[in-house]
């Protein structure tokens, strides 16, 4: 290893690193604005100056000299202090001075380093530069006039999120930042607002909300899909303003969706503030949360056991679907499901519903064969991560689906379960890429599992891992990819059909035929609502979609960020949600509903607040008290034997990116982001135009 | 500095025998003039024995640097792991008042065709790029028409000369842009990609052309090569100083009776130059206001540095100018030497690629500030900050741009400070914001 002296003392540093992230590990703090670890290095603000012997007798770019032993580093001398002030002096002289009605303004790198870089007035008489706002979308509001011109934004968008859709155009100081007056058209879009450091490229839907200072900050997880994201809750009084990501190396790195980042303002519409009971007349009348409790108590009371069933929804914290699933043991139910879609997963082995090898695996993959999924709608996050390997150029990807535009070269190999076959029969051509592959890897998605063949899919991929060796020491590449948040945490705690139980297919066909008398919708909006007409439903959850409109009873839950809560990753990490704000209004968090509905039902659950709670079910599931690890799922038998049904092509459950979940539905933001990025270019594609035609 | 040693080039000692185009420029011609005669021996002399002749001619870069070229040759890797090697000639000849490239392009291309094969066959390049200026359109087609004249007579192609080595030349056409006659903004070019320099190091000879090794020329080294080689390194030594050898196109420009490209000695002194090939300066010496002896990147040199100053790249260093590209521009007493560095600055704000801060915000800021003072409309302190803003951008920038935008600034303030002094202390009262005074 490199030894190196740093302002007179010296430092071991690794070989291969730059000379900026050597300061950085001797604690040596380097300004710097185009700088960013995981984009490629531009070196072009030129802030990040030091002195390095040997070498010319100027300050050098540190982000982009290599160490070198011996080389010794002076980052706090005369010269170099010259250089960063000229630098700043010359980023400040163009820069308008408009930081009080600035957006950034609290959280802006430039304003920061100014206040050691700045000199106290401008020597600057000319007239300052005025450039054009850009359009770059619903998300991205931009004042290109604060520009500094780092590319920050250009290099993201098409390195990490592999559009290049954003570029420099012009020279010298008539150089602007540029979409070509087209939206920006990547689910990872409005990363850049973070990336930006200054306030060139804001927050559209969160222009003028708030100053930083004036936010409570609450770290938590996203639930929009089933990446788990590290985010953190940004709010203020009773309302979240905005999310913004968190860093986690191994799942989302430091970038989250726009669906995760922009959905909040649904938390703000279509809330259900307090219980509603449905009256004589059909309609749902508001009610007070005892008469509504007693409602479905008496309910619960009178039908046998066999005729209730619960549904857990997509969102759900892990805590609330013990406290039911324990309501409805104790009521003797056994036709509880968490699989709304219908996905043949089974609770044992584990392997067979987890994303064995981690989000972070995929850094190792040099084959994938990605199956039934649109991964790119389905967790953009994952899709990065395949996007990031691919670029190393190590890694070859095979498509058997939705034959949709990805992010990295990919062979379409077929669309449904022939193909599938082939590979797995080693007739298909890129059975040999993974069979030649070190790490090869599987993704299978909802899109193969929830179809009646389901479990015939499963079993075909797990002969896929066995026969090209994905399932080894130390690793395993069999990968299925959730899009429900609560999942793979519901699995954990066993939230299935018991003895004799009913699945959801067959609780929606005995609702029809009125075997089933009585469902409890837990946040569940995403099953067919017109097959419980005939049954009285209790819809327990946050908003009014379609749930909501079908039950019965309603009673008013907490969305993610008004509770704490647990949720489980698709690769099966437990992490910890955490409050930012109470629920509205009468709602109330949802395993306090259960346990007020279990004591009136007369069968009392045995916790009087959450840690009891958590307690008991960290006792009964040790694995969840394990917060941010995964316990990797034991492999074995799993899957059905028998023919899967070759004429029907596996299809991504998501038609639309921006509207998955209640929460997404009542975004503005998000329908916006439908309008911009879905049925305009629907409607472009169905009126004869290519899609990339403005 | 003293003169007393030189003597002036004999006809029979040019390079270029056809610089002025009275002869034709075809390949036949060129053969009388001696370009193409066996090259084949050449070539068998290999990659050592041919940079150990570069190297002992003490030929130093003509594109302005000054970088020994036998020097850069021997960078290039002997084992690259299966790739190319590309020699690219920077034929971007963009600097104002340099005009020697074209010349050697339009009216005798052979010495450069054949230059590409020969440092070529010295780095071990499998082929040529000759990325040439986008206003240089007849130029390109002479060099287009001069290629395949080569090609046609076994010159060039596989088995070249008949000596076995495969090298091919390919021309290529600028948009105009002066950056890309940096060397690695010419290969960003050259791949398709926008004129912006990169990040050194890697420098070219590691990663260049498509990220394969690569070595970037000026024209005139190229073209000086195959002479040098015939002639052997001794002869070209022969010529100017110590570490300034060899023959060399200067192009004088401006304020003298006769302006021309004439190629002469190295360390030929100044005002010879000028009263031996332009017929001195209009007016007489005594009219002389001063020099930019090396293209516009270069600070000027008043008439007193003038006197006795010998043109190569040490001697000028000394008298902190450079010898640049050799373009000498003559500016004599009626010239209004503000206007005329406000008009450098214009240019160089105008040819920033914007990449870097200090340059694309430092080039605006110092051509506003000189163009207020052409017209008098400054502080006397905006002088020094002046001079400090060009300080600023000087060696703080990824390529020499800055510097080449900061240093005639400075030599203006450093030799005409009184003057921009004058008009500002004798501006008029009434204060008129009129056009630009710089075009």
């Amino acid at each position: 290893m490199p030894t190196v002296k740093i302002n007179g003392e010296e430092h071991e540093v690794e070989a291969g690193m730059t000379v900026l992230q050597a300061c950085e590990q001797a604690g040596v703090e380097i300004p710097r604005f185009c700088y960013h670890e995981r984009l490629s290095i531009a070196g072009n603000c030129r802030m990040c100056l030091v002195e390095v012997k040997p070498g010319p007798p100027k300050p050098q770019a540190s982000c982009a000299l290599p160490v070198q032993d011996g080389q010794e580093i002076t980052t706090d001398s005369p010269m170099v202090h010259k250089a960063r002030k000229g630098v700043m002096e010359f980023l400040l002289i163009n820069h308008p001075l408009d930081c009080p009605i600035c957006d950034q303004g609290g959280e802006c790198d430039l304003q920061d380093q100014s206040m050691a870089y700045g000199f106290k007035g401008s020597r600057y008489e000319e007239n300052k530069r005025a450039v054009a706002d850009k359009y770059m979308g619903p998300l991205i509001k931009t004042i290109m006039t604060r520009c500094i011109h780092c590319t920050r934004c250009v290099r993201f968008a098409a390195e990490v999120a592999g559009v290049e859709e954003i570029g420099l155009l012009n020279r010298g100081e008539n150089a602007e930042i540029s979409s070509l007056e087209k939206a920006v058209d990547s689910e990872m879009s409005a990363n850049v607002i973070d990336l930006c450091p200054v306030g060139a490229l804001t927050s559209k839907p969160y222009a003028f909300e708030a100053r930083p200072w004036e936010l409570r900050k609450t770290e938590s997880v996203d639930v929009m899909d089933a990446v788990g994201s590290n985010i953190r809750v940004d709010a203020r009084g009773n309302e979240v303003l905005r999310v913004l990501p968190r860093l986690n190396e191994e799942v989302n790195e430091e970038w989250i969706s726009d669906k995760t980042r922009y959905a909040c303002d649904g938390l703000a519409r279509q809330r259900l503030d307090r219980p509603y009971v449905r009256g004589e007349d059909g309609k749902l009348k508001p009610a007070d949360w005892s008469t509504a409790l007693q409602v479905v108590a008496d309910k619960l009371k009178a039908t046998a056991a066999d005729g209730i069933a619960a549904i857990a929804g997509d969102t759900a914290d892990v805590e609330s679907l013990y406290a039911l699933k324990a309501l409805m043991q104790r009521l003797g139910v056994a036709n509880i499901d968490c699989r709304q879609d219908g996905a043949r997963i089974e609770a044992s082995p584990r392997a067979q519903y987890l994303f064995n090898s981690g989000i972070a695996g995929i850094d190792q993959a040099d084959a994938l064969l990605i199956v039934g999924s649109n991964v790119r709608w389905e967790a953009p996050i994952v899709n990065a991560r395949i996007r990031k390997r691919w670029m190393t150029g190590q890694l070859s990807v095979g498509v058997i689906g939705p034959n949709v535009e990805t992010t990295f070269d990919s062979d379409y190999l077929g669309a449904g379960p022939e193909t599938l076959t082939d590979v797995a029969e080693g007739k298909h051509p890129f059975a040999e890429i993974l069979r030649k592959a070190e790490r090869p890897m599987i993704i299978v998605g909802q899109g193969a599992l929830a179809r009646e063949d389901g479990a015939q899919v499963l079993a075909t991929a797990r002969a896929i891992a066995e026969t090209f060796g994905m399932v080894a020491d130390g690793w395993n590449g069999f990968n299925v990819l959730h899009t429900a948040a609560a999942r793979v945490g519901a699995m954990e705690i066993g939230f299935l059909p018991g003895e004799g139980g009913r699945s959801v297919p067959e609780i929606l066909d005995g609702a029809k035929s009125g075997a089933v008398e009585v469902v409890y919708l837990h946040g569940a909006d995403e099953v067919d609502m017109s097959a419980l007409e005939k049954a009285f439903v209790i819809y327990q959850g946050h908003h009014g979609d379609k749930g909501a409109h079908a039950a019965d009873v309603v009673l008013p839950g907490a969305a993610y960020t008004e509770k704490n809560g647990t949720y489980v990753n698709t690769e099966g990490r437990v992490q910890l949600g955490r409050r930012a704000v109470f629920p509205p209004g009468e709602a109330r968090e949802d395993w306090a509903i259960l346990r007020a509905l279990s004591e009136r039902a007369g069968a009392t659950l045995p916790f009087d607040n959450l840690d009891a709670l958590r307690q008991q079910m960290r006792d009964a599931h040790p694995g969840l008290a394990r917060l941010d690890m995964v316990e990797p799922g034991e492999w074995g038998e799993f899957g059905a034997a028998g023919a899967m049904k070759s004429d029907l092509p596996f299809a991504s459950p998501i038609e639309n990116f921006y509207m998955t979940d209640p929460v997404s539905r009542s975004s503005q933001t998000m329908a916006q982001c439908t309008q911009t990025f879905v049925l305009d270019r629907r409607k472009a594609l169905e009126s004869g135009g290519t899609g990339t035609d403005g | 500095m003293a003169s007393a040693t030189w003597t002036p080039l004999k006809d029979e000692d040019r390079i270029f025998g056809n610089l002025y185009g009275y002869d034709s420029w075809r390949l036949e011609a060129a053969r009388k003039r001696g370009s193409w005669d066996n090259t084949k021996d050449l070539i068998l002399l290999g990659r050592e024995k041919i940079v150990e002749i570069v190297k002992g001619s003490g030929l130093r870069g003509r594109g302005g640097a000054g970088f020994p070229t036998g020097m850069k040759w021997s960078f290039m890797p002997k084992d690259t792991g299966g790739r190319p090697c590309y020699l690219i000639v920077n034929a971007d000849e963009s600097e104002p008042g340099t005009c020697k490239d074209r010349e050697i392009m339009r009216n005798d291309p052979h010495t450069l065709v054949e230059g590409c094969l020969l440092a070529g066959v010295g780095i071990g390049a499998t082929a040529a790029y000759i990325y040439i200026r986008g206003e240089y359109r007849a130029e390109y087609r002479v060099m287009e028409a001069a290629i395949q004249e080569a090609y046609d007579a076994g010159l060039l192609g596989k088995n070249a000369c008949g000596s076995g080595y495969d090298f091919d030349v390919i021309m290529h056409h600028g948009a105009g842009a002066y950056i890309c006659g940096e060397e690695t903004a010419l290969l960003e070019s050259l791949e398709g990609k926008k004129g912006q320099p990169r990040l050194k190091p890697p420098f070219p000879a590691m990663a260049g052309l498509w990220g394969c090794p690569s070595t970037v020329n000026n024209v005139e080294s190229i073209a000086v090569t195959p002479t040098i080689l015939r002639k052997g390194s001794d002869w070209f030594a022969g010529f100017g100083r110590e570490k300034n050898e060899g023959t060399k196109l200067f192009c004088i420009s401006g304020h003298v009776e006769k302006p021309c490209n004439i190629e002469e000695a190295m360390s030929i002194p100044l005002k010879e130059l000028l009263e031996r090939h332009c017929g001195g300066v209009r007016g007489g010496w005594d009219n002389l206001k001063a020099v930019v002896p090396g293209g516009s990147s270069v600070p000027l040199i008043p008439r007193s540095i003038c006197d006795d100053v010998l043109m190569d790249f040490d001697a000028l260093k000394e008298v902190k100018s450079g010898l640049g590209t050799a373009a000498v521009i003559v500016m004599d007493q009626s010239t209004d030497i503000v206007k005329a560095i406000a008009r450098f600055a214009y240019f160089y704000k105008h040819e920033s690629c914007g990449q870097c801060t200090p340059c694309r915000e430092g080039t605006g800021w110092m051509w506003r500030v000189i163009t207020r003072m052409a017209e008098g409309r400054a502080e006397i302190e905006e002088i020094d900050m002046l001079l400090d803003v060009s300080k600023q951008v000087e060696g703080h920038t990824i390529c020499a741009l800055g510097d080449a935008a900061a240093w005639p600034i400075q030599g203006l303030i450093r030799h005409f400070r009184d003057e921009i002094e004058d008009r500002i202390k004798n501006r008029t009262r009434v204060q008129v914001r009129g056009t630009v005074a710089a075009e």
